[in-house]
């Protein structure tokens, strides 16, 4: 049973990541195939009006110069935002209008306004560069704080003020009443940074439209190939489902950019009918800065009140959430459902309120990014937590103490309801492996050495696996968030798991076989996974939101169970025994108490001979099962940052990183480790390093790495890992996800130490070393005397 | 980007202003400049090549002159596109002084730019703005005074 659930099995896929054999979306050639280059506007706001594409169609090797008006004029939809938010006062949303190609006017930079198609991608660049485009420009809207003003210019038209909704969560009144009674009140402000993605593997597509079978095949670069089957046919008009077939091969990376349908995807396929060509397009570095969805961007104001023992009364918060030019699939979730409802964070809060605007801004759509609304939580809860503990002089553990949720079902005041969870374990856990007790002596020797030390905590907490359908629904889905699952057993007995959640890096390839592994005793070699193809899985809603174990494993395990009973039967058949005595272990299915039994091979060639089955039943071995959870699930974890600050240069080196997570069961905890170093990793980048800057006429300024910093190996420590254990009792297996905690839990972390250490709150993320320096600096201008 | 600067140039102010406004000679010291024509009294017609940090490009556009107060003054307007590179546009107000027969010539420039050239090359721009405005008076200076003195260091 080395293979299976809890064993550091080796990533089967590594063999081929490794190897430079991986079979990304731009290694796939088709016969016949163009190339596609975007004519995108160099102006954040613009009226097109006018493109002259003559000179471009006569140069060479050009076969079609496409732009919005045609894209429009043949019945090509509009681009959906998936979740529908009710205001406060009842109204809907605004959504504004979004076309793959834009026709009337441009509203990022790098909103594309045609497509040029050519024999070769060197050709089709050069002439995009030829398409004369016609901008009346515009001014621009681009700061989040304040795109809401009167006298702000409108992103659409149509739309008063930029807002795209204006939502509340919790009970104003009793939240208020409860803060005029507390004895202390903490407030802050502060910003949520905007972050780019950055995939390695930059977006891509191939479009393959058959004209006589009028039949689409779409590979692309995606973490949910049958959501944008469904959407493409759906919303867009390209073909329906039956006539679109939507594969996801090798995806290098997504955080969850590769969710959402963006333009090119349906431009290309929309563009294959039109020319009678493939039509491949792959995304430079460039145009994945300017046009994948980036994440975050939240100003937000809170005031926490609390009691005179400490205990917390209430929590108000007031964010606006900028969502760039166009509502993206996910976007008006994620400011929402997925942010003012982690409010309680780890702790029993007995009134909440969350007032959310989402905005317009000429920039490029925000949408989900790894951790997704949650990490806007989190470093909103553990900053003005541990503010709150330095202003009342009490110990920032003891604080987060006082207030935790031991009791679990817990309601919160945010809708959600906790399923369980063991807080004071994880932080005694935590405080242990960072060795806690001798920070002061850590600190005093550096002291020595002329450096500031710093420790910072971040207890959170997560709502994952999403998510149970009906309330996704109540809450404005427009989808179910079920997960789909095939097992087959092959006459040989090798077996083949369907998955609709889809692997860009997760290890889904090992991690779902060891469960087939566990279940049968059978080697995790003779197991495979077959996902990312919507003409071999039925269906599924992918991956993204820590939801391939939680959901997708549980559908996996329903089919197992299926499977399971039925080689129970066969066996019982063929060995004359009663199904009850048969014990499937090692590979074997025996009769308990006797030495009778089948081999594991001998069972998959009786289900498909079918000369000897029982009375009635069909043969073959394969088993589907839909899951539906009935929860969310909730991953926590406490994570403590140890930071040593060079004050002469502002320098921030992490020292010591320890995270200690409750992700319940566990299938490979090497896996595992690894999407917490991955999340921490990219924690830590948005902490001390990444900043997207648009400049007040939205150009964008980070464009590139020479101006954007990704974390780098010298930049973060060796982290040390431990976790807890409170299987979540909604699903199975007992899991809660792992894929984003990382993200969630490290900014506050790292925020929290360095205002340890430079002992001043003023300090905003990403925390460079500019601004670390010229934070210090204010701390230590002369004052008066006190 | 904001910029301004003053140069001395070693010859009266009617000489200067004259070759100011003769598109020979601005052909002949703006840097990277291919093509500039006169299109009327007061407007250009010009293609220009230039590098910032890693993108090269070719600007295409008209240039006008405004607020024009010969032999002293004039404010010089333009907008350039530079295909996939983006664009640069923006204006300079030129000031022209007498003293002691030669001519103290002072600048303000406001430039924006746009696209893969904001993206890209937004930290490089300041620094290459002034090394061409740099480029571009030794250029017309050698052009005024074709035998130069020795140039200090």
């Amino acid at each position: 049973m080395s293979d299976g659930i809890g064993a550091r099995v080796k990533r089967k896929e590594d063999k081929r990541f490794i190897t430079g054999k991986g079979k990304y979306t731009d290694d796939i050639r088709m016969e016949n195939q163009a190339y596609a280059a975007f004519v995108r506007s160099p102006h954040a706001h613009a009226k097109v009006t006018g493109i002259d594409a003559s000179a471009a169609e006569a140069m060479d090797g050009v076969i079609a110069v496409l732009n919005g008006a045609q894209l429009t004029g043949d019945g090509i939809g509009n681009i959906i935002t998936g979740w529908a938010i009710t205001s406060k006062d009842g109204s809907p949303m605004n959504i504004g209008a979004w076309s793959a190609l834009a026709t009337e006017k441009v509203r990022y930079v790098g909103d594309a306004v045609a497509v040029v198609i050519a024999e070769t991608q060197a050709q089709a660049r050069l002439a995009a560069e030829a398409v004369d485009v016609d901008y009346e420009e515009l001014a621009p809207s681009v700061s989040t704080a304040k795109t809401l003003q009167d006298n702000q210019p409108l992103v659409h038209d149509e739309i008063a003020n930029n807002l795209c909704f204006d939502w509340e969560i919790g009970d104003e009144a009793k939240t208020d009443a409860a803060l005029s009674g507390a004895a202390h009140i903490t407030e802050i402000e502060l910003t949520n940074n905007r972050l780019s993605p950055n995939a390695m593997e930059p977006r891509a597509a191939i479009a393959v439209f058959d004209s006589a079978e009028d039949h689409y095949t779409l590979y692309t670069t995606s973490q949910n190939p049958h959501v944008a089957r469904l959407v493409l046919s759906a919303f867009y008009n390209v073909a329906p489902e039956h006539k679109l077939r939507v594969i996801a091969p090798d995806v290098g990376g997504g955080f969850g950019s590769k969710i959402y349908i963006y333009p090119e995807e349906i431009t290309c396929l929309w563009a294959s009918m039109k020319t009678g060509r493939s039509v491949k397009w792959t995304a430079d570095r460039s145009e994945a800065f300017m046009t994948d969805a980036h994440g975050r961007d939240h100003v937000t104001k809170a005031r926490m009140g609390f009691d005179d023992t400490g205990k917390i009364v209430g929590f108000k918060v007031d964010t606006i959430a900028n969502i760039g030019a166009y509502a993206s699939l996910f976007a008006t979730a994620t400011p929402t459902y997925l942010y003012g409802t982690l409010l309680s964070g780890q702790y029993d809060i007995p009134a909440i309120y969350g007032n959310v605007k989402a905005v317009y801004t000429n920039t490029v759509p925000v949408d989900a990014y790894r951790g997704a609304g949650r990490p806007e939580a989190t470093y909103l809860i553990e900053r003005i937590v541990e503010k709150a503990a330095r202003e009342m002089g009490r110990d920032v553990a003891d604080l987060r103490r006082t207030n935790f949720i031991r009791a679990f079902p817990y309601q919160t005041q945010v809708l959600l309801a906790y399923d369980s969870g063991d807080f004071d374990t994880v932080l005694d856990m935590a405080q242990k492996a960072a060795d806690v007790a001798g920070f002061p002596a850590r600190k005093a020797e550096a002291a020595s050495r002329g450096k500031l030390r710093g420790l910072g905590y971040s207890c959170f907490i997560e709502a994952c696996g999403l998510a149970p359908s009906a309330a996704a629904g109540s809450l404005g889905a427009g989808v179910g968030l079920w997960e789909s699952a095939e097992v087959r057993v092959n006459p040989v007995g090798t077996i083949e798991i369907l998955t609709g959640t889809h692997s860009h890096g997760q290890g889904h390839e090992t991690t779902f076989c060891q469960l087939a592994s566990d279940r049968f005793g059978i080697p995790v070699e003779n197991v495979s996974i077959v996902h990312g193809d919507t003409d071999k899985v039925q269906f599924g809603m992918g991956t993204y939101g820590s939801r391939s174990g939680p959901v997708g494993m549980s559908a996996v395990m329903k089919a197992l169970d299926k499977v399971e009973a039925k080689v129970k039967k066969i066996v019982a058949h063929s060995l004359e025994a009663s199904e009850d005595d048969i014990v499937i272990e090692g590979g074997e299915a025996k009769v308990a108490g006797t030495d009778k039994k089948m081999a594991w091979h001998e069972i998959g060639l009786a289900a498909y001979m079918a000369h000897n089955l029982p009375e009635g039943m069909e043969p073959g071995l394969k088993e589907t099962s839909f899951f539906d959870p009935v929860n969310f699930s909730f991953p926590s974890g406490t994570f403590i940052c140890e930071v040593e600050v060079d004050p002469e240069t502002g320098v921030t080196q992490i020292v010591q990183f320890v995270a200690a997570d409750d992700f319940g069961t566990i299938i490979n905890p090497m896996i595992v480790e690894g999407q917490v170093h991955g999340g921490v990793t990219q924690g830590i980048g948005q902490a001390l390093l990444e900043g997207v800057v648009y400049d007040d006429e939205g150009q964008l300024l980070t464009g590139s790495y020479m101006d954007y910093t990704m974390p780098r190996a010298d930049d973060v420590p060796s982290y040390v890992i431990g976790h807890g254990c409170t299987p979540s009792p909604n699903n199975p297996l007992g899991l809660k996800g792992c894929g984003e905690a990382g993200a969630i839990g490290a900014p506050p972390a790292v925020i929290n130490a360095i205002v340890d250490a430079i002992g001043t709150e003023n300090i905003e993320m990403p925390a460079t070393p500019q601004r670390v320096w010229a934070a210090i600096q204010a701390t230590q201008m002369p004052v008066a005397a006190e | 980007m904001d910029m301004n600067g003053e140069h001395r140039i070693a010859a009266s102010r009617e000489t200067v202003w004259t070759a100011l406004n003769d598109e020979d000679v601005l052909r002949a010291c703006i840097p990277g400049c291919e093509e500039l024509n006169k299109t009327s009294e007061t407007g250009f017609h010009a293609i220009v090549v230039q590098k910032i940090g890693p993108v090269k490009a070719r600007f295409e556009g008209e240039v006008e002159l405004t607020n024009i107060k010969a032999p002293e003054s004039y404010t010089i307007q333009g907008e350039g596109k530079g295909g996939v590179a983006g664009f640069a546009k923006g204006g300079a107000d030129v000031t022209l002084a007498e003293e002691a027969g030669e001519t103290l010539l002072a600048y303000t420039v406001h430039a924006t730019v746009g696209g893969k050239l904001a993206q890209l090359g937004s930290r490089l721009i300041d620094s290459t703005a002034r090394k061409l405005a740099g480029k571009f008076f030794d250029n017309f200076q050698a052009h005024l005074n074709p035998e130069p003195a020795a140039e200090t260091a």
